[in-house]
């Protein structure tokens, strides 16, 4: 999904880019402001969308300055006093700084090096299998759990891990293994948090891999089955690198999010005993932000994660660009 | 000619692999949930102690009882339906003209408009100054919270947008403005006729969003009169309170405190395929767009 967004997003600034090179010239002037009176009514479709972007994301990003305020409601954004960057400076000096850093980035990467690989590899198994009921089924039963609620999802993953009642162990004991303290034991949250996720999103990702394999010519196929080419080869030599494109987007997509995790279900499977490696960045800006009211500290942090954001996404792009033709600009 | 069968040979396992491959993925998807079907309706001690794996044992249904007398439940679930249709047609009445006007290429100005809209993707002012924003508009504790600051998306304003451009023929549009056609006129007697489909899958997509919501309502909300469906199931499922108003404690307390730590855990999957079901039921039926709306995405890949 997000790749096309990225291919979407080039296209766009190509065609801005194009427009600036080409200022329009003067005698055209009276003819693009008929043009735009002429099409009055189609701004006004646009409006209620205008105004939801500049209200709801618009404002936010002006309202980001309380990061380097003290902010007071009753003062208002504006009437509240610069500090400069001391609620960075607190955040960078304070104890928990290193862990929220490396666990975000943990679970980030950890879900990276699991979780991207997946839904190439079973799309490409998908593709291979032959048209009809079975091959439906297996793509209709794969997709389904991307529909089920994050919450859903915690609860279902909770029940299935309790170490006196959850199926999870009870398997593990016809093994021979002691039950597990999966939610309460630090060391399993990143595990159980990436593969719960592996669950939920490998089949609905196969969609975007899936699209890009039927776009491949079955002539190449057709002639390398008279060249002798065995089925694996033609996995390897023909539908891998029609992917190549889409999985190059998605993983300059996917580092570009990487500080950015779903934050929700963490939120739900964190307790106080798996803190040590749940906490991430965006539930500590939640709980110091909304439950303790510490906006303008709660709003650096924030900052400093999409600042962090952005320039992975940036470099990662700019890497990209160099070694690929594909890139998001 | 040797190599040629040795050649079908390994195909031939590969391809059996493939279909070992294909059927362990459905079955590691599959298991859960039939799990969950099972555990809802078996009886709550073999739930517990894991003698119930697979088909359910010793049916009842008293977990379902429990579920549907609770009206904490019922109560989200008509919040919930209220807010997903709220919420999409909102979300549809942004969404749909906006990308049409969009999809006009005489349009000035809207790539530059696209690009405002576009932006919001990647730079945010993150969730402290939104919530603030909502805050000073007076909407917290109230329905607005939880379908304005949502009222539209980006990357659907983008899909619908694609569909306008590829399968509204221009000529129509030309047609219809040299026989002196508003654009309003345009839009409502010959685009939305047209959009059948976009609309379908731009409100499965919003709808399915609104349905399985807690985060705003977590953040926003505070009257549990007003709770989402979702909300309620995190008391129930997460931080494991179930409110007994309408468990009958009879005999003696040990024992009653016994049964209902044991039912505690059937109602947990009942509520996990209660919550679901409208999703569940319609699923099959309407997954075909579900994948169309992605693909319409992926076209302008």
């Amino acid at each position: 999904m997000s790749s096309s967004t990225a291919t979407a997003l080039s296209n766009e600034e190509e065609k801005m880019d194009s427009a600036n090179m080409n200022p329009i010239p003067k005698n055209k002037k009276p003819k693009r402001n008929r043009k735009i009176l002429q099409n009055w009514q189609l701004y006004i479709f646009i409006l209620p969308a205008f105004l939801y972007f500049f209200i709801f994301h618009y404002i936010p990003m002006y309202g980001v300055q309380i990061a380097f305020k003290d902010f007071i409601p009753s003062k208002g954004i504006w009437g509240s006093e610069w500090v400069g960057l001391e609620h960075f400076k607190r955040f960078f000096d304070s104890y928990y700084f290193w862990d929220l850093i490396k666990n975000t980035l943990g679970i980030s990467v950890y879900e990276l090096v699991v979780g991207f690989p997946l839904p190439i590899i079973l799309a490409l198994a998908i593709n291979e299998a032959k048209d009809g009921l079975y091959k439906k089924t297996v793509q209709t039963v794969t997709y389904a759990p991307h529909f089920i609620s994050v919450v859903v999802m915690a609860g279902m993953i909770i029940a299935f891990l309790s170490p006196a009642t959850g199926i999870i162990n009870h398997g593990l004991g016809l093994l021979g293994i002691d039950p597990i303290p999966f939610m309460s034991d630090p060391k399993w949250f990143k595990t159980v948090y990436v593969f719960s996720g592996v669950w939920q999103s490998t089949g609905w990702g196969t969609i975007i891999y899936l699209a890009a394999l039927s776009g491949v010519d079955p002539q190449h196929h057709e002639a390398a089955i008279v060249d002798g080419a065995t089925r694996l080869q033609r996995i390897w030599y023909i539908n891998i690198p029609a992917l190549v494109p889409t999985m190059v987007i998605l993983l300059i997509m996917n580092v570009g999010n990487i500080m950015a995790l779903g934050f929700e279900k963490i939120l739900l499977l964190q307790n106080p005993l798996n803190m040590e490696s749940s906490n991430v960045i965006a539930t500590f800006v939640y709980q110091a932000g909304l439950l303790d009211a510490q906006y303008s500290f709660a709003a650096a942090v924030g900052l400093f994660n999409s600042v962090i954001n952005a320039i992975l996404l940036i470099t990662v792009n700019q890497i990209a660009k160099k070694t690929s033709e594909t890139s998001l600009w | 000619m040797n190599t040629a069968i040795s050649e079908t040979k390994t195909d031939k396992m590969i391809k059996t692999f493939i279909y070992i491959f294909l059927s362990l993925a459905l079955i590691g998807v599959l298991y859960p949930v039939i799990y969950i079907i099972s555990a809802s309706i078996s009886n709550p001690a073999d739930v517990n102690s894991g003698k119930m794996w697979l088909f359910p044992k010793g049916i009842t249904l008293e977990g379902y009882k429990i579920i549907f007398e609770n009206s904490d439940i019922w109560r989200g679930y008509l919040n919930t339906i209220f807010y997903t249709v709220l919420g999409t047609s909102i979300n549809l009445a942004v969404t749909i003209p906006a990308a049409y006007a969009l999809s006009r290429k005489d349009l000035v100005g809207r790539n530059l408009l696209m690009g405002i809209f576009v932006l919001t993707m990647f730079f945010s002012g993150g969730l402290i100054p939104t919530y603030l924003v909502v805050k000073s508009l007076g909407m917290i504790d109230t329905i607005w919270a939880l379908v304005l600051p949502n009222a539209a998306a980006v990357w659907n304003i983008v899909i619908a947008r694609v569909f306008f451009q590829s399968s509204v023929p221009v000529e129509l549009e030309e047609s219809a403005k040299i026989d002196g056609a508003s654009n309003f006129k345009i839009f409502f007697k010959i685009i939305l006729p047209l959009s059948a489909p976009i609309i379908a899958v731009m409100a499965l997509f919003y709808g399915v969003g609104h349905w399985n919501e807690y985060f705003n309502a977590l953040i926003y909300l505070s009257d549990k009169a007003k709770f989402p469906l979702q909300l309620v199931l995190r008391e129930i499922l997460v931080l494991q309170e179930m409110t007994t108003e309408n468990t009958q404690i009879s005999g003696s307390m040990a024992e009653a405190m016994h049964s209902k730590q044991q039912l505690a855990a059937i109602i947990k999957y009942g509520v996990m395929i209660v919550s679901t079901l409208p999703i569940i039921v319609a699923y099959p039926f309407l997954q075909r767009h579900f994948v169309q709306g992605v693909m319409i995405g992926s076209l302008k890949g």
